[in-house]
This record gives structure tokens, C-alpha cells and sequence, in this order.
């Protein structure tokens, strides 16, 4: 098996107000990978990044980057990680070159070099027109783009971002999408925190849910998603119904004279509820999901009901 | 070497010259900051220090006469230059580091392969890039009222060379604590001012009673002053080898404050 590019083991985090943000998470993220870091606010997810990035002083456990451990290896291991934080944090009154340029430097990236690739990344984020512009006349999309650019001057193997999309557009989000696949297809092993849960659907293989701390989910993306045993489907009809016949065990709830709202069961036929709607005279115009189909099973994993059931860490 | 820079060509595969890349960056950094705020760091000394010549030069120092047989506006150079000097160093430590603290970008060297003493070397030296520049200006400004002379070369670039560094690591030590940014302002206006004022800018400590003189000597402004003097005119209050020693000391303590500081992220790291 090769060595995973991040592993994590028992680690805990006590802030010095007592809060406990962190209360032993251990987790391994593959080579090569995409992975995903879900929870809702407050988890975790900040924190334990945090840790790995050296920016967040652990109260217990271990973290090693491709084997090393960042206890005792610390440069070694920093010269693997490109990190892209939440908040902005670059000198707004520089330009973008310079913030990228000096990034390369910090990690001993030679000045001719570093120019060279922060020409090279800015062009492909679509930022190299506002390269010698004061960075904070960007805007917000774009920041987030140059925070990607600069966690890469120095090539990491692995990079970790936080809610990169956070406020940005769907079309900026959709491209920054495309941009991490492609950075992930290169080689590079990419974990993401997101509260949009369709960008984990969509970009990532690998996911593990966090809550108060603890990691109650660590599985593929596939396998979280046949954990789903109930999705709910929003039916519109041709025309308005004066009556709904039976479904097959399938729940039927109306929402108008025109729209129906089904919760389907793994194993259940939704062909055959719409032959039967069929025979009765009730035509079918469109069908889609209520919800995300992750965004249901993260509820139910992190919600109030979770939280009563007593699951495990 | 790790694998990412063993498939990085063109870095550096040692990490001293990686670290010193790293350095250079800080210091370029910095300097930059400096010119592009030239109205908030060269400007001001400037002003202040013309006033400082005509008043107390010009003005009022033609009826002092002599100090230590030199006329009082040569005799007030050295004391108004380290002045100039000192202050600046401090204050562009305090202010940019503070101010990346402030801003968050501080976590862009903290998540780098970068070793303490690299960061601290990167700004002390942008302390001392400042005090330089505000030097030469006020040095210039002195060469239109006075003619300037030089005993010691060697005593005077020292005594630079070590009063910046001093004071470039007592405003990190400052800015490391600073939580806002009223406490940068704190120890200038409270201790840095009155401990400069005293420290024998204005008047030879010889004209103080016993006591204030023996007060004195515990302030370290006195002897960097008086040992930048001793360089400048060949005059000095205190011996030229305590005021190394003291500067000396001073570059020690504070530099392994800083490094403990910055190693334990005191300030930094949560």
C-alpha cells in the first residue's frame, strides 16, 4: 500500500476557553486523491486543517504528510502542503504578482523562477489582467482564485482548501471545479472543506463527514451515497389531479393540484408508480430531487437526530 | 531533501540556500513597504529633524556655545541622527509585523518551510534597511546646517549596525504581544520617547547631579548615543566599551526572546 499523503491519528484540539474543537480524529487521505471534509459550522473541519498547516498547536495526536511526521520533520513536511484558507489573508495592498512571487520565495523558490510561474498560474485562473492592480480592488471570486495560484507557486503534492468557494458565483464556482480537477488529475492529492455538499459530490472520491469533533463518517462518495435508503422526488404533473391513486408503498404527499412529492425507497419502482399515475389519466411533465442527495444523508448524519441517537465517533 | 523539490527544478536543493532565498524575500518585502509608504517613513523624520537643527541648532544652540568642546549643533547631530534611527527601526518592525498579524498574511511564512531565525533575520534587516534610509536623510539634512565629521568609521557603522538591531527586535518583541493597534503605540509614546529624551541627546549627562548620572547609565539610549558620538566626533559620557557591552547584551537578550517567541507562536499560532 502506498503511503497516504495525510494521516491524522487521535488528534485533539482544547482551545485555551475551554472549547473543544477537536476530540481525537484519526483519518488517512490517499495519494492522488480528492477528498472531502464535510461538517456543518463549528465542527472541526477549520481546526484540524489548521493543525496540519502548522498554524493551530495540537493538544494530543500525530499528523504525517507522506509518511514524515510534522512533529519532527516540519519543514519537510510544510514543503509538501499548499494551503488555501478560509479567510482572505494576503496583503491587499500588494499586487497579485507580488503576493504570488513572494509566496514562491518563502518556500525558496528563486525570484526568476517564481515570476515565471506566477505568470503561468495567474493566466490559467483568468487573473493575469489584474496582475500588477492593488489586490484589494479584486473581487471576491478572484481572490479566492489568487489564494488558489499562491497555495501552488511552490508545487505542492498536496493541496488543502478551505470553503474555496465560498460567495462566489456559480460560473466562477463551476470553473474553479474544473480548474481542481484538472490539479488533481497532474497528481496532486486535494482535500477540500465545502458546505456546498454538490461540489463534494461532484469533484471528490473520498469524503469524511465531521461533527463536534469527531469523524462520524469516512468513506468513498460512492458509498455514502448508497447509504441513502430514501430519496424524495418533486413530481410536476400535466395538469391538475383531482385524485392520487396509490403508489406502491411509495409515500405521496401533495404540495398543489399539480405537484406531488414522493419518497422512494431503495428497491422501490418508480417506473411502475408512474405507469400506474399513467393508467389513472395523470400525465407526467418533470421530476427532480428535493434535496442533494448528500445534503440528505448529511442531515440525517449530523443533525438533531443524529446527535440523540447516540452514534459513533 | 524532500520529493517535492527533488521534481522542482530550478529550487534550490539545499535548505540553507532555500532559507536564504526565503530571507531575501522578507527583506525585499519590507523594503518595498518602505518606498511605497515613503509618506508615512522618510517624510516624517525628515520634517522633524529640520526642525530639530533650526530650533535647537540654530536658534537656541547659538547661545549654548560649546559641550565637550564642540559646538552644540555638531554636538546634537550624532544624538538627533540616533534618534532618527532608532525610532524608525523600532517603529517599521512594530507596524509591519503587527500590521501582518492584523491582516492574517503572517500565515503566509508561518505555513512555509521557513525556521524562526529566517523570519526574524528577514525583518530585523528591514528595520535596519529603514534606519539606514532615515539616516542618510537626516545625515543630509545635518551636511546643510553643520559640517559633519567622522573620528571612528568603524565605532560609528557599528554602533548603527547594533542600535537598529536593538530596536528592530524590541518592536517585534512588541509586536509579537500586540493585540490591536493602540499597543504598538504604547511603548513608543511611554518608554521609547522619554528613554531617548534622557538619553543624553540634548545635554551631556555630566551637567546632571551624581545620582541622575548613575540613573543614567542604566538607560541603554545613553550609550548607544554617546557611542555613536564618540564615533561621529570622538566625544563621549560613558566608556566606549560598556556601551558595547550593552549593546551587545541587548542584541543577545532580545534575539533569543524573539526566537523563543517565534518558535512557540506566542501571538501566532492558536
Amino acid at each position: 500500500m502506498r503511503t497516504p499523503a495525510l494521516e491524522v491519528e487521535g488528534l485533539a484540539k482544547t482551545y485555551a476557553n475551554g472549547v473543544t474543537a477537536l476530540a481525537g480524529v484519526s483519518l488517512a487521505v490517499a495519494e492522488g486523491d480528492f477528498f472531502a471534509l464535510l461538517g456543518p459550522n463549528g465542527a472541526g473541519k477549520s481546526t484540524l486543517i489548521g493543525i496540519v498547516a502548522t498554524l493551530v498547536n495540537p493538544s494530543a495526536g500525530r499528523v504525517r504528510v507522506f509518511g514524515r511526521d510534522l512533529a519532527s520533520e516540519r519543514e519537510a513536511c510544510l514543503d509538501q502542503i499548499g494551503l488555501v484558507p478560509q479567510e482572505l489573508n494576503f496583503n491587499q495592498f500588494e499586487t497579485p504578482l507580488e503576493i504570488l512571487r513572494n509566496a514562491a520565495g518563502f518556500y525558496g523558490v528563486p525570484r526568476r523562477l517564481a515570476t515565471e510561474r506566477a505568470e503561468r498560474r495567474l493566466r490559467e485562473l483568468q487573473l493575469w489582467d489584474k496582475a500588477r492592480v492593488p489586490s484589494r480592488t479584486l473581487s471576491g471570486g478572484m481572490k479566492r482564485r489568487l489564494m488558489i495560484a499562491r497555495a501552488l507557486m511552490h508545487e505542492p503534492r498536496l493541496l488543502i482548501l478551505d470553503e474555496p468557494t465560498a460567495g462566489v458565483d456559480i460560473e466562477i464556482r463551476r470553473s474553479m471545479w474544473q480548474f481542481l480537477k484538472r490539479i488533481n488529475e497532474a497528481g496532486t492529492t486535494v482535500i477540500l472543506t465545502t458546505h456546498y455538499l454538490e461540489e463534494a459530490e461532484q469533484l471528490c472520491r473520498h469524503v469524511a463527514i465531521i461533527d463536534h469533533g469527531r469523524i462520524v463518517e469516512h468513506t468513498s462518495v460512492r458509498e455514502l451515497i448508497g447509504k441513502l435508503d430514501v430519496e424524495t422526488f418533486i413530481v410536476d404533473l400535466a395538469g391538475p389531479a383531482e385524485s392520487i391513486p396509490a403508489l406502491d408503498g411509495i409515500e405521496v404527499r401533495r404540495l398543489d393540484a399539480a405537484t406531488l412529492e414522493l419518497d422512494v425507497h431503495r428497491g422501490q419502482d418508480l417506473a411502475a408508480a408512474f405507469a400506474t399515475l399513467n393508467r389513472h389519466g395523470i400525465g407526467v411533465r418533470s421530476m427532480r430531487n428535493k434535496a442533494n442527495r448528500l445534503e440528505e444523508l448529511f442531515v440525517r448524519l449530523t443533525g438533531p437526530a443524529a446527535s440523540t441517537s447516540g452514534r459513533a465517533a | 531533501m524532500s520529493a517535492a523539490l527533488e521534481s522542482n527544478p530550478g529550487v534550490p536543493a539545499s535548505a540553507r540556500a532555500r532559507h536564504f532565498v526565503a530571507l531575501g524575500t522578507i527583506l525585499r518585502r519590507e523594503i518595498r513597504r518602505i518606498l511605497r509608504i515613503w509618506g508615512q517613513t522618510l517624510v516624517p523624520p525628515a520634517i522633524t529633524m529640520t526642525l530639530y537643527f533650526v530650533i535647537f541648532g540654530k536658534l537656541i544652540g547659538a547661545k549654548i556655545g560649546t559641550v565637550q568642546g564642540v559646538g552644540y549643533i555638531d554636538w546634537i547631530v550624532p544624538g538627533l541622527i540616533m534618534m532618527s534611527v532608532i525610532q524608525n527601526a523600532y517603529g517599521n518592525i512594530s507596524s509591519s509585523f503587527f500590521g501582518a498579524k492584523f491582516g492574517r498574511y503572517v500565515e503566509e511564512m508561518l505555513v512555509a518551510p521557513m525556521p524562526p531565525w529566517v523570519v526574524l533575520t528577514g525583518y530585523v534587516l528591514g528595520g535596519v534597511a529603514r534606519g539606514l534610509m532615515v539616516g542618510v536623510i537626516v545625515l543630509a539634512i545635518a551636511m546643510v546646517f553643520t559640517r559633519v565629521s567622522l573620528h571612528h568609521a568603524w565605532v560609528t557603522l557599528s554602533t548603527f549596525v547594533l542600535a537598529t538591531t536593538i530596536f528592530s527586535l524590541a518592536g517585534f518583541v512588541n509586536a509579537v504581544y500586540a493585540k490591536k493597534f493602540d499597543d504598538i503605540a504604547i511603548v513608543p509614546t511611554f518608554i521609547l520617547t522619554p528613554l531617548t529624551y534622557l538619553g543624553g541627546v540634548f545635554y551631556s549627562v555630566a551637567v546632571l547631579p551624581p545620582f541622575w548620572q548613575r540613573v543614567s547609565e542604566f538607560n541603554p539610549i545613553l550609550h548607544m548615543v554617546n557611542a555613536f558620538r564618540y564615533g561621529l566626533l570622538g566625544v563621549s559620557d560613558v566608556p566606549i566599551g560598556t556601551a558595547y557591552a550593552v549593546m551587545l547584551g541587548l542584541v543577545v537578550v532580545l534575539g533569543a526572546v524573539s526566537i523563543v517567541l517565534l518558535r512557540r507562536g506566542v501571538g501566532l499560532r492558536s
